[in-house]
């Protein structure tokens, strides 16, 4: 008893010492980062490296908001990251610590600056877009050679889901860019926060409702690439993850990533250091090693996203930036929309819609 | 001196461990939403001393609780979460009670084997049993890879995200505790009763009806309560085994918590699902006391 005492005792004091090595606590969404570029900073810096993952916005968000987090850096969405600087969840960069910011790229930070003017709050991480993962021969099967795999008519016309459920369909469950899809694809302005245009929005979904297997927003990565469903309306990144595991697994599923032709919502993933963060130096450490050429591009050749730095693309894969899937055309780039934060009172209305969409009822 | 240290513990625990929570729930309840952090106001300024005090309750209202019978999305999740819960517990306590009561005829010796072997599954987080079962459920499951291995079906059984995998999730996971309560009531059941009940003429059948079953049912009440009490607020459990049309009052909660920012209306769903679940408790905490009172 008495050793065990003095070893939990020897524990405790050196946890106690390690907590005074200095550290930094990075939050990132799930399967968004090329792993061993953690160790690389740890390496380099002498910095305790502590990686944790979420995959939704509206967790990060409530931990934003309700404060002592403990976390330095976490990566926001544009529209969240609004409404969280808003609420003084950030600090400002020290922009004296961030040389790597002369490698961003103008055509992102100018988009991104929509969000967080002059981006005094954020550096940008990845940014994609939200559209169609398609298992192509099921799909082809099933819908027929012409099967519209570019085109929100395949998951939002009935006729088309009736034939698909069998095979499985995936939505993500994240309202904010759903309920801009199902209103863009029926001509309205996707960014509307009207409720009467949102409410328009219902019965597209209703009449595909009993066809969608499931609204998540991360398992449809590995149910698309080992062949569990045959379309997920995901992000572009995670559709490609899941295209790369099922080519790596050789088990016949082949996926697709299309942004549907009718426009799809571009969004931009954003590194933001919280106002209470513990360790705000190691933290700005963190987002100049990110914006490192060479880093951001091992990053984005990992996990199939797009980033807002211009000196990375050098360094990117052929796969990476020669996809127009990732990196889109001049002009497809312009066909892609962007959101704005609702408002409470409206965001309530969008909340309820979706969770009535939901439970089908 | 003694007696009331003892007395007073449970007292300061009550305290410590559920007034003092659900008080700050309480008051969030009262407040209302604002863009800040934490995202809700009136905050209780303590620094202003009775000034704070007063503006913090004049600022006070019940809005957020007439909110709620505004939309009747509330009480069909309150309504369906009893269902899931009632439902639920009959079929644990179904398989539960076959279990205790071949547990408690089981041979003396081999009795705190077969306990261990109940107790057992809590060694493994209970996260990473319901993800086993999301293993086992799914289309490309171990279940329907057997089934159709057996031929016993041609396509997969679609199990996985339904309501149907809710309750084999949650019979699974409170299984233990519909169990222990009946098999301590069966273990003291006294053997001579039923011989008596046989020699008066019984059926074993009816000897089972007549002796066992009443004998066994301060443990059957207990086991429900324990199963039924914590299934209403289930979230886990429906969130990753249910599918989008499982409606249960804890993904609501989690909804106006997360999705809406609205931590005042989320206080307020919370409370008046613990005002729902008192009347349970109560019931519950009655019966024990009957219990002991007979036994005393």
């Amino acid at each position: 008893m008495k050793t065990s005492l003095l070893t939990f005792t020897a524990t405790l004091a050196l946890a106690a010492a390690s907590a005074h090595a200095e550290e930094v606590r990075v939050y990132n969404w799930s399967d968004y980062i090329d792993e061993s570029l953690l160790e690389k900073f740890e390496q380099e810096t002498g910095i305790d490296l502590i990686y944790d993952v979420f995959d939704s916005n509206e967790v990060l968000e409530t931990k934003m908001l309700a404060g002592g987090s403990g976390y330095d850096v976490v990566v926001p969405t544009g529209t969240f990251l609004q409404r969280q600087i808003a609420a003084g969840s950030f600090q400002k960069l020290d922009k004296s610590k961030l040389p790597n910011l002369e490698n961003m790229w103008d055509v992102i930070s100018e988009r991104t600056s929509k969000y967080d003017p002059g981006n005094d709050y954020a550096i940008n991480y990845m940014w994609g877009t939200t559209g169609l993962g398609v298992n192509v021969p099921k799909v082809q099967e099933i819908l027929g050679e012409d099967a519209p795999i570019d085109s929100w008519d395949l998951v939002f016309k009935p006729e088309n889901m009736e034939k698909l459920a069998a095979c499985g369909v995936y939505f993500l469950d994240a309202p904010s860019e759903m309920i801009p899809a199902a209103l863009k694809y029926i001509g309205e302005d996707p960014d509307s926060h009207d409720p009467d245009v949102i409410a328009k929005a219902e019965p597209v979904y209703m009449a595909i409702r009993p066809y969608i297997r499931k609204f998540h927003s991360s398992e449809y990565i590995n149910a698309l690439a080992n062949g569990e469903i045959c379309v997920a309306v995901g992000w572009s990144g995670d559709i490609l993850q899941a295209r790369d595991r099922a080519a790596e697994a050789e088990n016949g599923v082949e996926v697709a990533y299309n942004a549907p032709k009718e426009g799809a919502q571009m969004w931009f993933d954003e590194m933001a250091i919280p106002v209470d963060a513990p360790n705000p130096d190691a933290a700005h450490k963190f987002l100049n090693f990110i914006m490192d050429p060479e880093n951001m591009a091992a990053a984005s050749n990992y996990v199939y996203y797009a980033n807002g730095n211009k000196a990375s693309q050098e360094f990117l894969a052929e796969d990476v930036i020669g996809d127009p899937a990732i990196y889109p055309s001049e002009e497809a780039l312009n066909n892609l929309f962007t959101t704005t934060p609702y408002e409470p009172k409206v965001q309530r209305v969008v909340t309820r819609l979706w969770t009535k969409i939901k439970s089908g009822s | 001196m003694r007696r009331f240290v003892l007395i007073a513990i449970p007292y300061v625990w009550l305290l410590a461990l559920f007034l003092v929570p659900f008080l700050i729930v309480l008051k969030i309840s009262l407040s209302d939403i604002a863009l800040a952090r934490p995202p809700y106001t009136p905050q209780l300024d303590f620094a202003a001393g009775w000034e704070g005090l007063k503006s913090f309750f004049s600022e006070l209202d019940f809005e957020n609780f007439t909110f709620l019978t505004t939309d009747d999305l509330y009480w069909k999740a309150y309504l369906s979460s009893l269902k899931i819960a009632a439902i639920s517990t009959f079929l644990t306590l179904l398989v539960g009670y076959p279990v205790a009561y071949a547990m408690a005829r089981a041979p003396e010796e081999w009795r705190p084997t077969l306990l261990m072997l109940v107790i057992l599954p809590f060694w493994t987080s209970f996260l990473i049993r319901v993800y086993s079962w999301m293993g086992i459920l799914s289309n490309e499951g171990v279940l329907n890879q057997v089934l159709l291995w057996l031929g016993i079906i041609d396509t997969p059984l679609h199990i996985m995200n339904t309501t149907t995998a809710v309750y084999i999730g949650v019979v699974y996971t409170y299984l233990p505790f519909m169990i222990l309560p009946i098999y301590s009531a069966l273990e003291k059941l006294d053997g001579s009763l039923l011989e008596a009940a046989e020699d008066l003429g019984c059926s074993r059948l009816e000897a089972f009806w007549l002796v066992t079953w009443p004998l066994s049912r301060n443990g059957i009440i207990a086991g429900c309560f324990l199963v039924f009490i914590p299934t209403i607020g289930e979230f886990v459990i429906p969130s990753l085994l249910g599918g989008s049309d499982t409606l249960m009052i804890g993904k609501v909660l989690w909804e106006e918590f997360f999705s809406n920012r609205d931590w005042p209306v989320a206080s307020a769903v919370a409370v008046v699902l613990l005002l729902i679940l008192i009347i349970p408790i109560i019931l519950f905490q009655r019966n024990e006391q009957k219990q002991r009172e007979a036994e005393g």
